[in-house]
């Protein structure tokens, strides 16, 4: 955007107009008071916009152009070959183990984490003394770098020598092979996963319930509703629509699931049968480990639309709970008589 | 894993490494002038990662013997970081004017030898012929500066293995394990058999030790992919997993459970590349009883070192050249070996009495630099390694991992891994 025209205000484009109407000859200072009202607002809101062209769209974009290419990070170069990484990715039985192994980790961990923070969040909501202090302290473990969570937590969960086990083996003698069965490597994950996430998502939700009116609980009191049917009448209902909204920021969160499962072994690499190899350590391992980054960027392509689907589902299971939830009242009078 | 390996070891042997010795004045060896740009101030960037060895004294030293050139050090915490560094800015600019690059991704690096400075000629001839032949490109143009070697020997426990009755004196020991890797595994077997427990800390370090001794293993100069047709590979794999997984702690090193069992004293033997008396001495300070045999399965063998290349589009090449030939000179390298135990791939270094001296109390007093020279000068083979070494081998290590978690038998295992190769 520039407002600088060389061309003499005066000087006029088209020949000049008949004498008999007045010509309206525009001011520079006119003119530009014109362009003002005309660009300025969009010259307001363009930052923004630049910026994510830039930091945003251009990758998004660029990753696209990659990965229909045979791509040499060094030479920053390569030749196309259309759809052929696409194909490579979905007939390798890797990427499918990464699906499962993604989706099992996210429901083991969104699941549990949910319910806890529910009740947690339930907890905080009652009347006790210092208030602030407990609310803080669930978003304790969220100010923690999940590498350093990762990292403890992996040691604690070693086959041999792991705290978890030690304590299995010295209470019921049994061990755990953490890091060998698939499903044992997704329950110690998602550990770490809802040591991080709880405590936020407990927050949100007490924020939901702080937004109940009172008077409901009054009123259930008086009807001598005990506090689990208050709370599985009243509260449950209520917070239908902040639930929804922590599920879709999880889903999100736990599809792009990277640090813990990265950190889980010494090698990073998602385990020697990929037993905890997500997508998005499938993608980093392609990329950085093997340097391919056309197939990595074909893999980045499928990850955005498998989020972007999942995000529409989400989307139009919200809509229609959301709508019945806009009815807390009781169905309005119909109006006019029943004929 | 390699990678890992060597921080480790370099970290650890940082830790117990002697002082470092001063040596005094100059020696004549290796290009003395600052660089071919005179009285010009100049800045030169060394990136290295873990331990290399260089000090502040050291580059200290050099800036004193050059007035005109400040030396900036940076290290990266592990070579993966450098890794991912050295390839993103590669060829674009923005990379240190020397850099580090270690031996498991230097075949990548090769690959763009074209974007490296070649080293000037009087450096030729400095280093072992193998450790310069990996570093000279097909058009002869040598672009790397070795600096370290990793020559291995057998480091076990004395105590542990006079428990089982074998033998126990170093000697002894060598003779013991003096034969082909089928021996080495016999000898193992009978461990196992007087104590009831594996002698080899994992399975894997067995599987680096053989494929390290092999010349062609996944691929040959010419392209052609031989990783699941080579006979010697799918030997390598039976024998390792049929008698080195029994007679294993742990399928692969570098675990967290691998570190504590070496610091409980479970181990009994290991292979062990110079830089890893220091991760043996490092993670088990209180384990009493380690020694080092000079003797090593099926002739010598070396697991690990690294160069230092001048890439060809910094702004003082000439003055950057002259600063690897001075790092990774005789005198030098031996400053850095006393600095951070990283064993001389240098002729002159190797034949130096002060390395011929070297001991170290924690294995006994074991005269090291002698073994360990002497193992050096056991390595016959100089694996070819090319660009794609490590994503085959990283995948072979996990097909006997899988065998070993019990995941999968001998031969699926064996065909999941070909399929992984075929998508490759």
């Amino acid at each position: 955007m520039t407002a600088t025209e060389t061309r003499s205000p005066a000087s006029p484009k088209t020949p000049p107009p008949p004498k008999d109407r007045p010509v309206r000859v525009l001011s520079f200072s006119q003119r530009l008071n014109k362009w003002d009202l005309k660009f300025s607002p969009y010259l307001y809101i363009s930052p923004f916009f630049i910026l994510f062209a830039i930091v945003g769209l251009f990758p998004i974009a660029f990753t696209a152009v990659i990965s229909f290419q045979d791509w040499d990070l060094v030479r920053n170069e390569g030749e196309f070959i259309g759809f052929e990484q696409y194909i490579w990715i979905l007939n390798n039985p890797q990427f499918w183990t990464a699906l499962r192994n993604t989706f099992s980790i996210f429901l083991l961990s969104s699941v549990p984490q949910l319910i806890a923070a529910i009740f947690i969040a339930a907890l905080l909501d009652r009347n006790i003394r210092a208030k602030t202090f407990w609310r803080m302290s669930v978003l304790i473990p969220f100010v923690m770098a999940p590498v350093a969570v990762a990292l403890i937590f992996s040691n604690m969960f070693g086959d041999n020598h792991g705290l978890v086990n030690n304590v299995l083996d010295n209470w019921f003698g049994i061990t755990i092979p953490w890091h060998k069965d698939p499903f044992w490597s997704h329950v110690a994950i998602a550990t770490m996963v809802n040591f991080r996430w709880t405590g936020y998502n407990t927050l949100i939700l007490l924020a939901a319930m702080q937004a109940i009116p009172r008077d409901y609980y009054e009123a259930a009191t008086v009807d001598g509703a005990g506090a689990f049917r208050q709370f599985f009448s009243i509260t449950v209902p209520s917070l239908k629509a902040t639930l929804i909204f922590v599920i879709i920021t999880s889903t999100i969160g736990g599809l792009q699931i990277f640090d813990e499962p990265r950190m889980y072994d010494n090698t990073g690499a998602g385990g020697p049968a990929q037993q905890w190899l997500t997508i998005t350590l499938f993608l980093y391992n392609i990329g950085w480990r093997e340097w391919n980054f056309g197939r990595a960027a074909a893999l980045a392509w499928i990850l955005f639309l498998i989020i972007l689907v999942i995000g529409l589902i989400n989307l139009m299971v919200t809509r229609t709970l959301v709508r019945d939830e806009g009815r807390r009242s009781p169905k309005p009078l119909k109006k006019g008589r029943a004929s | 894993m390699q990678s890992r390996a060597i921080r480790r070891g370099l970290v650890a042997a940082a830790a117990f490494s002697a002082t470092a010795v001063v040596l005094a004045g100059c020696s004549s060896s290796g290009s003395t002038d600052g660089g071919s740009t005179g009285d010009e101030e100049i800045t030169l960037t060394v990136a290295t990662f873990n331990d290399f060895g260089y000090t502040d004294e050291l580059l200290q030293q050099y800036m004193d013997e050059n007035p005109n050139i400040t030396v900036v050090h940076n290290r990266a915490a592990e070579s993966g970081d450098a890794r991912a560094n050295f390839f993103q800015k590669l060829g674009k600019g923005g990379l240190a004017d020397v850099e580090a690059v270690e031996i498991d991704w230097f075949a990548e690096a090769m690959q763009y030898s074209d974007l490296l400075a070649e080293a000037p000629a009087d450096v030729k001839g400095r280093w072992l012929d193998w450790k310069e032949a990996a570093a000279t490109d097909g058009d002869g143009r040598l672009v790397g500066f070795g600096t370290d070697i990793g020559p291995q020997g057998v480091c076990y426990r004395s105590d542990l293995f006079e428990e089982a009755g074998l033998a126990s004196d170093r000697e002894g020991v060598a003779a013991l394990f003096d034969g082909d890797w089928s021996n080495f595994l016999d000898v193992a077997d009978q461990y196992r058999e007087a104590t009831g427990k594996p002698m080899i800390d994992s399975a894997n370090s067995v599987l680096q030790g053989i494929v390290n001794q092999i010349e062609y293993t996944y691929t040959e100069p010419d392209g052609t992919v031989i990783a699941t047709t080579n006979p010697e590979i799918a030997d390598a794999y039976n024998l390792v997993v049929e008698r080195a997984v029994p007679n294993a702690a742990y399928s692969g090193q570098w675990s967290d459970d691998w570190f504590a069992s070496m610091a409980n004293g479970e181990f009994a033997a290991m292979l062990c590349p110079g830089w890893m008396l220091g991760v043996i001495s490092g993670s088990a300070p209180d384990v009493t009883g380690w020694d080092i045999a000079d003797v090593f399965p099926n002739g010598g063998g070396n697991w690990g070192g690294s160069y230092l290349t001048v890439p060809a589009d910094g702004e003082n090449v000439d003055a950057a050249l002259a600063l690897a030939s001075w790092l990774t000179a005789p005198e030098q390298q031996m400053q850095a070996f006393a600095n951070a135990g990283t064993f001389p791939s240098q002729l002159e270094a190797l034949e130096s009495d002060e390395l011929a001296g070297a001991t170290n109390e924690y294995f006994n007093d074991a005269p090291t630099g002698e073994i360990l020279s002497s193992r050096a000068a056991a390595v016959t083979v100089a694996p070819y390694k090319d660009a794609d070494y490590f994503k085959y081998h990283d995948a072979l290590q996990n097909a006997v991992n899988r065998v070993f978690d019990g995941l999968e038998d001998q031969e699926t295992s064996w065909n999941t891994w070909v399929n992984e190769v075929q998508a490759f």
